[in-house]
């Protein structure tokens, strides 16, 4: 018994927190904070990692700790759902650990012992939020998330910008707070027992079933960034530390999506088709929104943090696909759909903390963000240039690597699905797959930007001469997360017994199920005649045939190579300016996609000495949503500032009548 | 998928040898073509083998700037063009390797070549190469959505996204013109240009700097690395060519393993090559390059008639 994952679970939280504590010991210590307590942090987060994993085959425990108010007890519970992303926690967070343990320095920010603490606390908290058995236990730590990734956002608090981003994040986190506690209001059904065992029995007319979800999804949402909530997205994610962004992006948004499940799948127990749909509806929207503002971004980290959109938005379809197939009760195509929800998310949290942490490298050998002031880093940081290679071609979606696996299955649901008992559905289904593929292609066209433009090519400064490689703890933090992205990649059916545990419980099948047959190198999700892919052979045939041709070319030709200065069609004054810069590479999806963008552009005329360009780009949501939310909200504030006289007879007078009314009232 | 028969694994190994062999051939057919229709002489049947043994013979040039990356993308790209050849059926639909990656992850082959390629040509900053990536690039995202539906239309018609069976399952049906084929083919055509670097989107013919996009990523290569480029470039357009053939002109495939029936089906492929070869030819010769901002107008074209044919699809055929 004292061996149980969820204790386990519970201590490392708890073990976690003390790390945290440990850190304002000696807060300017950056050897004791960074080369002592991260380090520490990553073997914790390994171990949670293997707990998880040992915990997501087991049946689901449950505890209840007296914390909290005296009559309120926090309730804790472990199943498969939470094992999965316990799992996808620890992995991350042992690869961003180590990675810290290297990165971080004395700045102007918060001392590097505070940052520990709140850093702790945010991974702390992540893991109780997975783990919490009721609503108010949820509440709390999900809380406690915010606000500890709040202080983490702004460690750079002497910047004004970060300040604006870091407010930004935590109003939205709050407004979707606001919408997840009505949530579970809804959810106890009038019982007045919140805790998530009540939930699941409550019993819940379709209206007010339908009210929750719509609420979770506006909650949680808002923390996933679906558009149009994601405002806070851009902002939040290139104003922290590097190992903070990929933090934020590959496991807190991953929270808001296991949120959604529990809520749709746990604590629901019936599903409406259309909700599915509404869901398919908006996550398209935001593949696609975040697809074609990461093709036009200049900062590296925003780039990213638009990619997090597109990723979140697949992950979002996948979750609507899966609505509606378990309320048809199509449950295989249900565990299909599923399945690539989960594994997506898995495949994110990998690839985009591997490719954060790369630009935290970039950033503090070169401290430069802009796309535009940088270039030939594979020269000067082979080890992070490689890595972020891995890290590109995952997340463009391609084969052998991980991302593909997921966008495989994703449009294996979607090439399967007509036999949907609604017509209109089923033709709407080939316009949302080509909507995805679209997605799909244009994370490629941003991958080979962001890489091209960062890593290869001439240096556009003369200071990038100087740039060094990623130091030992950031290059084994690396390693790691690129490892799992390949491991994901090639070992998909593996990986799947895994997610197996989790999609059984939720919509009654598994894909394994589904497919009895599978070979353990084959990945076929319906059954092999229909559909199969083999990554690990696929890699295989790439390499040896690549490796045949080499040896053959070798052994036939000679190997002579001479090098010579670049050709470039036999112009000689070439300089790195000629290269594209990051606007000059995006400029095909602005005119493409130009009724996407709000754009102010300033060309220079041929005939100026001095000519400028400049090229600002922002969305419309700010100007269409945004902005008028705000003028209101600033009209009301004005109107309810009338009550405010500043004169101590008039409050008084305002306590007399406030007690006039009560009494009447109260009569 | 398992108890690999001896005699598909002649079938495959033949069939991918037959790729990698007849492909200069064809596009050296192309070009004979296109000159014939233009009046000329042409270079003659042979010369892209011609042109290939004296590239593997020269010395390679590398500009300074090199990174290990632009030397080794030449041999990925053709590794990755040997893997689509071989699971695009060609002579049979008994194809051992097939089950290894379906229609998507042949889409996924292709895109992994293209952006190698980009990436290569991006590696020296040259302002060629990084014009060449970002035109190349643009003209994939646009494209690879566009092949993807046309092959889920026809997975959709034959209940499955493996690219062997679905050809299995058009060439035995009986001849009958299925509407979102019809759609698919005409759009499969329109990116079949697209990809392979053809006019009306590029000129293979031309080192004309404004209108060039595959010419424009590797021109900084030589010797033994342009040539293995140019052989994978002769490569895909044989790819394309046999999935073209696969999919709207399968008649005439062996559906066994068995040596007999491929020998059978070799001459109905070169002919149907052969016709295929012409009729590009006269695309070719009848059109007139676009300026680069057309092509995004041209492609979201071939996107839309693959999203139609899937809605055809599912309103009248399912």
């Amino acid at each position: 018994m004292s061996a149980a994952p969820l204790h386990l679970a519970l201590s490392i939280a708890a073990l976690w927190l003390l790390l945290g504590a440990l850190g304002i010991v000696a807060p300017h210590n950056v050897r004791w904070v960074a080369r002592v307590l991260f380090p520490l942090g990553a073997v914790v987060g390994l171990a949670l990692a293997g707990v998880a994993l040992v915990a997501v085959a087991q049946p689901p425990e449950a505890i209840v700790l007296p914390l909290g108010l005296p009559d309120l007890p926090f309730h804790f519970r472990l199943d498969a759902l939470s094992a999965f992303f316990l799992a996808l926690l620890g992995i991350v967070a042992a690869g961003v650990s180590t990675f810290a343990a290297g990165y971080i320095r004395p700045g102007a920010g918060t001392p590097p012992g505070l940052q520990c603490l709140w850093y702790h606390l945010f991974l702390a908290c992540m893991t109780l939020v997975l783990l919490a058995d009721d609503a108010y236990a949820f509440m709390v730590v999900w809380e406690t998330m915010a606000v500890s990734s709040f202080f983490l956002v702004t460690s750079e608090h002497r910047n004004p910008e970060i300040r604006h981003a870091g407010y930004l994040y935590l109003l939205i986190a709050h407004i979707g707070a606001l919408a997840i506690l009505l949530c579970f209001g809804v959810l106890q059904g009038g019982t007045g027992d919140y805790t998530f065992a009540a939930m699941r029995s409550a019993p819940l007319s379709p209206f007010w079933a339908t009210v929750a979800f719509l609420l979770a999804l506006a909650g949680f949402g808002a923390k996933a960034g679906i558009v149009p909530l994601h405002v806070w997205l851009p902002e939040a994610h290139p104003a922290a530390p590097s190992p903070v962004s990929a933090l934020l992006s590959a496991v807190m948004l991953k929270t808001a999506i296991y949120g959604l499940l529990r809520v749709t799948f746990d604590l629901l127990d019936t599903q409406v088709w259309w909700w599915g749909v509404l869901a398919l509806a908006i996550g398209l929207v935001t593949a696609l929104f975040g697809a074609v503002f990461s093709a036009v971004q200049s900062d590296m980290k925003r780039l990213l943090a638009y990619s997090s959109i597109e990723n979140i938005g697949f992950v979002v379809v996948g979750f609507g696909l899966t609505v509606t197939f378990a309320a048809y009760g199509m449950a295989a195509l249900a565990a299909l759909a599923l399945t690539a929800t989960l594994y997506h998310s898995l495949n994110h949290a990998c690839f985009k903390s591997l490719l954060f942490l790369a630009t935290g490298s970039v950033l503090h050998a070169t401290k430069e963000r802009g796309l535009g002031k940088l270039g030939g880093l594979i020269h000067r940081m082979p080890w992070v240039a490689w890595l972020a290679l891995v890290g590109a071609i995952a997340i463009a979606g391609l084969p052998p690597l991980n991302g593909f696996v997921s966008e495989w299955l994703l449009l294996q649901a979607f090439l399967f699905t007509p036999g949907l008992p609604d017509t209109y559905l089923n033709m709407l289904i080939p316009v949302a797959a080509a909507a995805i593929a679209l997605a799909a292609a244009l994370s490629g066209y941003v991958m080979v930007k962001f890489y091209g433009v960062i890593f290869l090519g001439q240096p556009r400064e003369e200071k990038l001469a100087e740039a060094h490689d990623a130091g030992l703890w950031e290059r084994v933090g690396l390693v790691w997360l690129a490892a799992a992205c390949v491991l994901l990649g090639i070992l998909p059916v593996q990986v799947i017994r895994i997610i197996d545990f989790v999609t059984g419980p939720l919509v009654g099948q598994t894909l394994s199920e589904a497919t009895a047959a599978s070979h353990w190198l084959f990945l076929a999700p319906i059954n092999p005649e229909r559909a199969s892919y083999s990554p690990m052979l696929l890699l295989a045939g790439i390499a040896v045939v690549t490796l045949i041709v080499w040896c053959v070319v070798r052994r036939l030709y000679h190997g002579r190579v001479r090098r010579a200065p670049a050709w470039d069609c036999g112009y000689p004054l070439l300089n790195p300016r000629m290269q594209d810069t990051a606007e000059g590479f995006g400029q095909p999806v602005r005119q493409i996609f130009e009724p996407f963008f709000r754009m102010e552009r300033e060309l220079p005329t041929p005939f100026d000495t001095a000519p400028r360009y400049r090229v600002k780009v922002e969305d419309h949501i700010w100007h269409w949503l945004y902005g008028p939310i705000a003028r209101i909200v600033d009209r009301l504030t004005a109107t309810v500032a009338l009550l405010q006289r500043g004169r101590i007879s008039v409050y008084l007078m305002y306590s007399f009548g406030t007690l006039l009314l009560l009494l009447f009232l109260a009569r | 998928m398992t108890g690999i028969s001896w005699s598909g694994t002649i079938a495959q190994l033949t069939e991918l040898a037959l790729a990698i062999v007849v492909a200069p051939l064809l596009t050296g057919w192309v070009n004979q073509c296109r000159a014939w229709l233009q009046n000329k002489r042409g270079p003659g049947l042979l010369r892209q083998y011609l042109v290939l043994r004296k590239l593997f013979a020269k010395d390679a040039v590398i500009a300074d700037r090199a990174s290990p990356l632009f030397r080794a993308t030449p041999y990925v790209l053709f590794g990755c063009m040997c893997m689509a050849a071989a699971i695009v059926p060609t002579l049979g639909t008994e194809l051992p390797y097939a089950p290894v990656a379906d229609a998507i992850a042949l889409v996924g082959i292709l895109a992994l070549a293209r952006v190698a390629l980009a990436l290569a040509a991006m590696d020296i900053g040259t302002a060629f190469g990084t014009l060449g990536a970002r035109r190349e690039m643009m003209v994939g995202f646009l494209a690879e959505p566009a092949l993807l539906m046309v092959l889920f239309a026809a997975s959709l018609l034959s209940h499955t996204s493996s690219l062997a069976t679905t050809v299995e399952t058009l060439s035995q049906r009986e001849l009958a013109i299925y509407p979102s084929l019809a759609f698919a083919g005409v759009a499969f055509t329109m990116v079949s240009l697209a990809e392979n670097a053809r006019i009306p989107i590029d000129n293979p013919a031309t080192h004309l700097e404004l209108t060039m996009i595959h010419e424009a990523m590797i021109l900084e290569y030589s010797g033994r690395h342009l040539a293995l480029i140019e052989w994978a470039a002769s490569l895909k357009l044989f790819v394309y060519s046999c999935i073209g053939i696969a999919l709207f002109f399968p008649f005439g495939i062996a559906h066994g393993g068995d040596i007999v029936g491929l020998l059978l089906a070799l001459p109905a492929l070169l002919a149907k090559l052969a016709i295929g070869g012409v009729v590009l030819a006269l695309i070719e010769i009848l059109s007139a390059k676009m300026r680069i901002f057309r092509a995004p107008e041209f492609l979201g074209t071939a996107f839309m008639l693959a999203v139609l044919a899937l809605l055809i699809h599912a309103l009248l055929e399912s």
